[in-house]
Order: C-alpha cells, then sequence, then structure tokens
C-alpha cells in the first residue's frame, strides 16, 4: 500500500492525540468537580463543537462506506432515504431544547439516567433498567464500530486485522481515557472537519471523473432506469418502508442517549443555537454527497460487489495517493467520532449511573477519578479482545442497538419533559414495551416480511407510547412539578 | 410555571412543526413526481426532478428555516438557576 495515503492518516491521528493531552490538561485545571468535567466537558461546549460532535456521533461507518455503498448498488432511492437524517440535526436540539438543558442543570444531571432518576422520583427499577440498557446495547454497537475500524485500516494499509484493530483501538483509547468528555467533543470537531472536506473533495472529483453530472444520469439510465427513480434498483423500495426511516434515522434519535446527553452540555442558549445552524447544514452537505457519491460512483467504477469498499476504491482509483489519503481519513474519523462517544457514555453508566448511585455513594473524589480513568480503559480494553472475534451473541445484540433504544427511551425523555402525568410506571412499561416489542418483530420481519412494509422500528415506538401514557394514567396517577 | 419553560415549550412545538412540513415537502416531491414514468422525468442541474425539489431544494429551504428561525424567533435564556445567574 502507498505511503502517500498512510501519511495524511498519521498526522490526523496525531492532531487527535495533541487534543486528547490539551483536554486531560484542561481536566486538571477544572474546579467543577470531576464527574462533570469527566463526563459532560463542564458543559461548557459552544456551537461550533456542539454542532459537530452531534453530527459526528451519529453520523458513523454507515454514512460514509456502508451508506454510499448502498446508494451505488439501488440507486436515488437510497440517497432519498438517507436525506431523512437532516432533520435529526435540528430536531434534537430542537425537542430536548432549553428545558432539557434547564432541568439537567436544577437536578445537577451529568448523565441522561440522572435525568431520568430524579424525573421518575428516585425509581431504581427506571434507573437499572437504563443503565442496563445502555450498557448492554451500546457495548454492542460499540465493537461492531470498532471492528469496522479495524477492517478500514486493514484496508488502507494492507496491515493485518490485528494490528489494524490494535492501532485503532489505542488510538480512541489514549484521548478518551485521559480527556474525557471534552476530549471526545473537540476530537469529534476535527473529526468533523474532515468529514467534511473528504466529502467535498470526493465528490467533485467523481463527478469530473463521471463526466459531468448530466452525464452520469444517461449512463445510469442506460444501465437500468430505476436507478433514477425512488423506488431502488429493482423497485422494491416502497414509500411506505424509506417514509418510516424519519423514524428510525430522524426523530426517532431523540430517544438515543449518546445524542440525548449531547443536549445537556452545551454552555448557553447562544451554543444552542449556532450549532442549530451549523448542524443542519454539516448533516445535510454530508449526506446528501456522500450518497451521490456512492451513485456516481457507478459509471466510474462498475461492478463493485461489497457495499462497503465502494468508497476506498473508488477514492483510491480517482484521486492522486495523498489526496486520497485525505479523503479516507473521513470514514475512519466518521467511525471514530461515534466509538468514542459512546465508550464515554457507557464508562459513565457505569461509574455514575450504577457504581455512585447503588454501590458506594460516598466515594471520594480520588477514588472517582481512579474509577472513572480505570472503567474507561477497562471498557476499552474489553472491546479490543471481542472485537478481535466478535461473538454472535455481540452480533445479534448490535441489531437493536439503535432501534431499539429509541423505541425504549423517546418517550420516558420526551414526555418525561413536557408531559406532567409520566410516572415511573409509564417509564418502566414503556422501556420493556419498546425493547421487547422491538426484539420480537425484528424476528416476525425477519420471517415473514416487513409487516405494513414498515421498517421494525415504527410499530414498538408506538406501542411504547401507548404504554407510557396507559400506565401513567392507570397507576397512582399524579402531576409531577417541574 | 418558570417563564423559561413557555420558551422552551414553544419552541418544542416548532421543532415538530417544522419536522412535519420538511416531510411533507420530502414525500410530496419524491413521491409526487417520481411515481411518473422513467421517460417523462425532466432533469434539473443533471438530477432528475422529483430528486432535485425533494432533496436538494429541500434541504436548502429547510436550512434557510432554521437560519431564519435561529436568528429572529428562538429566544435566549439563562440556563442556571433563577437567581443564581453569573
Amino acid at each position: 500500500m502507498n505511503i502517500q495515503v498512510i501519511i495524511p492518516m498519521v498526522i490526523f491521528l496525531a492532531i487527535i492525540f495533541f487534543i486528547g493531552f490539551w483536554s486531560s490538561k484542561k481536566l486538571e485545571a477544572s474546579t467543577g468537580g470531576f464527574l462533570q468535567e469527566y463526563f459532560l466537558g463542564g458543559r461548557e461546549l459552544g456551537g461550533f463543537v456542539l454542532a459537530m460532535t452531534m453530527v459526528a456521533t451519529y453520523g458513523s461507518a454507515s454514512s460514509f462506506l456502508g451508506g454510499p455503498g448502498t446508494a451505488y448498488t439501488m440507486g436515488f432511492g437510497w440517497v432519498l432515504l438517507a436525506m431523512t437524517q437532516v432533520v435529526t440535526s435540528y430536531f434534537v436540539l430542537l425537542i430536548l431544547g432549553k428545558k432539557f438543558a434547564i432541568l439537567a442543570r436544577k437536578y445537577n444531571a451529568i448523565t441522561l439516567i440522572d435525568f431520568l432518576k430524579v424525573r421518575y422520583n428516585d425509581s431504581k427499577a427506571v434507573v437499572l433498567l437504563a443503565a442496563a440498557s445502555i450498557i448492554i446495547f451500546l457495548f454492542s454497537a460499540m465493537t461492531a464500530q470498532w471492528v469496522g475500524g479495524g477492517r478500514l485500516i486493514e484496508s488502507l494499509t494492507g496491515l493485518k486485522y490485528t494490528t489494524a484493530l490494535f492501532i485503532f483501538a489505542v488510538s480512541v483509547l489514549v484521548y478518551v481515557v485521559i480527556g474525557g468528555f471534552r476530549a471526545v467533543a473537540v476530537t469529534d470537531a476535527v473529526q468533523g472537519g474532515v468529514m467534511v472536506i473528504g466529502t467535498l473533495i470526493l465528490l467533485i472529483a467523481v463527478i469530473i471523473a463521471g463526466g459531468g453530472v448530466p452525464n452520469i444520469m444517461q449512463d445510469l439510465l442506460n444501465e437500468n432506469p430505476n436507478l433514477v427513480t425512488p423506488y431502488g434498483n429493482e423497485g422494491n423500495l416502497s414509500a411506505a418502508y424509506v417514509s418510516s426511516f424519519w423514524i428510525l434515522v430522524g426523530v426517532g434519535v431523540v430517544g438515543l442517549p449518546q445524542m440525548a446527553v449531547r443536549a445537556m452540555s452545551y454552555k448557553n442558549t447562544r451554543s444552542m443555537h449556532r450549532a442549530l445552524v451549523i448542524g443542519t447544514l454539516v448533516t445535510g452537505f454530508i449526506m446528501l454527497n456522500m450518497h451521490l457519491i456512492g451513485i456516481f460512483a457507478r459509471p466510474v467504477m462498475p461492478g463493485i460487489e461489497v457495499a462497503d469498499t465502494v468508497i476506498p476504491l473508488v477514492a483510491l482509483k480517482i484521486l492522486p495517493a495523498w489526496l486520497a489519503g485525505i479523503v479516507l481519513a473521513a470514514p475512519l474519523a466518521a467511525i471514530m467520532s461515534t466509538v468514542d462517544s459512546l465508550l464515554i457514555l457507557v464508562s459513565s453508566s457505569i461509574v455514575k449511573d450504577v457504581y455512585i448511585n447503588y454501590i458506594n455513594p460516598n466515594a471520594t473524589e480520588k477514588k472517582v477519578k481512579t474509577l472513572s480513568f480505570g472503567v474507561t480503559a477497562i471498557l476499552g480494553s474489553i472491546v479490543f479482545l471481542l472485537a478481535l472475534n466478535p461473538p454472535e451473541l455481540l452480533i445479534f445484540l448490535n441489531l437493536f442497538a439503535f432501534g431499539g433504544l429509541e423505541a425504549a427511551f423517546i418517550w420516558p425523555i420526551v414526555l418525561g419533559l413536557y408531559w406532567s402525568y409520566g410516572n415511573k410506571y409509564g417509564a418502566i412499561a414503556s422501556m420493556i414495551t419498546g425493547i421487547v416489542s422491538y426484539i420480537a418483530l425484528h424476528f416476525y420481519n425477519l420471517a415473514y416480511g416487513n409487516l405494513f412494509d414498515l421498517h421494525t422500528v415504527v410499530i414498538p415506538v408506538v406501542l411504547s407510547l401507548i404504554a407510557y401514557v396507559t400506565f401513567s394514567l392507570l397507576i397512582n396517577k399524579t402531576k409531577y412539578i417541574y | 410555571m418558570d417563564p423559561r419553560f413557555k420558551i422552551a415549550h414553544r419552541e418544542a412545538l416548532i421543532g415538530v412543526a417544522l419536522a412535519i412540513v420538511h416531510f411533507i415537502w420530502w414525500f410530496g416531491f419524491a413521491y409526487g413526481l417520481g411515481s411518473k414514468p422513467v421517460e417523462e422525468y425532466s432533469y434539473i442541474l443533471g438530477f432528475p426532478d422529483w430528486f432535485f425539489y425533494s432533496c436538494i431544494v429541500g434541504f436548502i429551504l429547510v436550512a434557510i428555516t432554521v437560519i431564519i428561525l435561529v436568528k429572529f424567533v428562538l429566544k435566549d435564556v439563562s440556563l442556571e438557576e433563577e437567581g443564581d445567574e453569573q
């Protein structure tokens, strides 16, 4: 493999390390309490960093590898589907918005679960159920992303998978362990920047290589007219199915803990307002253009079989090696910025939500500090070992990490914020209904095809809403005073 | 009720409204224009018309709306406890 491809990546990793060390200095100098600093960056995120960390946390391997690869196969229908993600960028911040940030400060909440704990009257069941879902599902999701990171480095450098995974693991672990949430957020900003630049370069290059957009369109029409319709290459993308992604990757993202925690980390409402604008522009730009690149790559480089390899192969084919290196740092950045957020979140659940809440509420600052570094490092090491040879169970759990968590958390968070009659019975029923019905429906859909032609996420989200409202009204109905 | 919550509730409703309008725009153009036979598509800047309006123009309009909301509609409030401002 060409050394010129590797150099930009090494520079990229060096910058990331530097930010890790800078953040750990900030951590030492902070006065606001270790936990708030380590797991929430001291609630000091500005607009740009907030926007970028939301985009980068959310944009993962699938935005840069899997998604464009599917667009390559299915055509414009898949770009239409991918564009449902633009809604997340404003929806999450506007819905959780100011109320969540105000209440999180009032409750002194550092994690999403801290918020749920106070809102649902210290219900142990709510806390433990929520913590277990976060730890189990996001741990699995994290492992899957590490495998992706390792495979990407493997394919770009020609190193063995084990070595590649090791490089990836060490890079992520160092800055997350020493720098905490601030390092995660600031590196996310850099990684987001790399994602934007990589997208722009590759888009221009692929349009030139294809001889302009009208020319590419003609090639697609000649090959298979279905590619330019909203219905997919075989006409099997139905409007109902594509629209249900408005819930899975659009409005439902409000229920993802890694997104919700970001909505309590910003400094003031001006940061939030700036983040709304920047986040919307950046998400739309990346999602639109990366998926267009996937389609445009088809006439330029026909016959690619494995979806995930479309973007790396095309970049290496149409760009000079050093430029391909910069472009391919983008998917790497996307993967890193997702796993770093998951790592710090799972760690915060273990340390703050379980240990400090129920095992040792009187732990000293020093003990908490050692434990936070330790848990983060150990978690990372376990994920590394599992990613070497991912067990079936993890792969299985990862299937539910996204939609399952949305179905579990969306109503306890959103209605917990806005509906005074929501109570802990509703929250518990909603979480259980969401996860159980998601898993059950997953198997039904596998066996019989999608029920009502919808993505698996839709019906569990509706059922968990019904459960939340019914149980809140039936058992111990009380009005909550915010 | 905390007056800041009134502002927060209003802005959350704005978020819901924007998402609904966004969805209608996205869906309407995509399946309104896109369900015609392929031979009848027209092309704008090289893109099929349904895609151009639904995804490209749709995205630009949403971005402009968000900018307008931020500039003129959303209100700055203190996030700290009342009377505990820094």
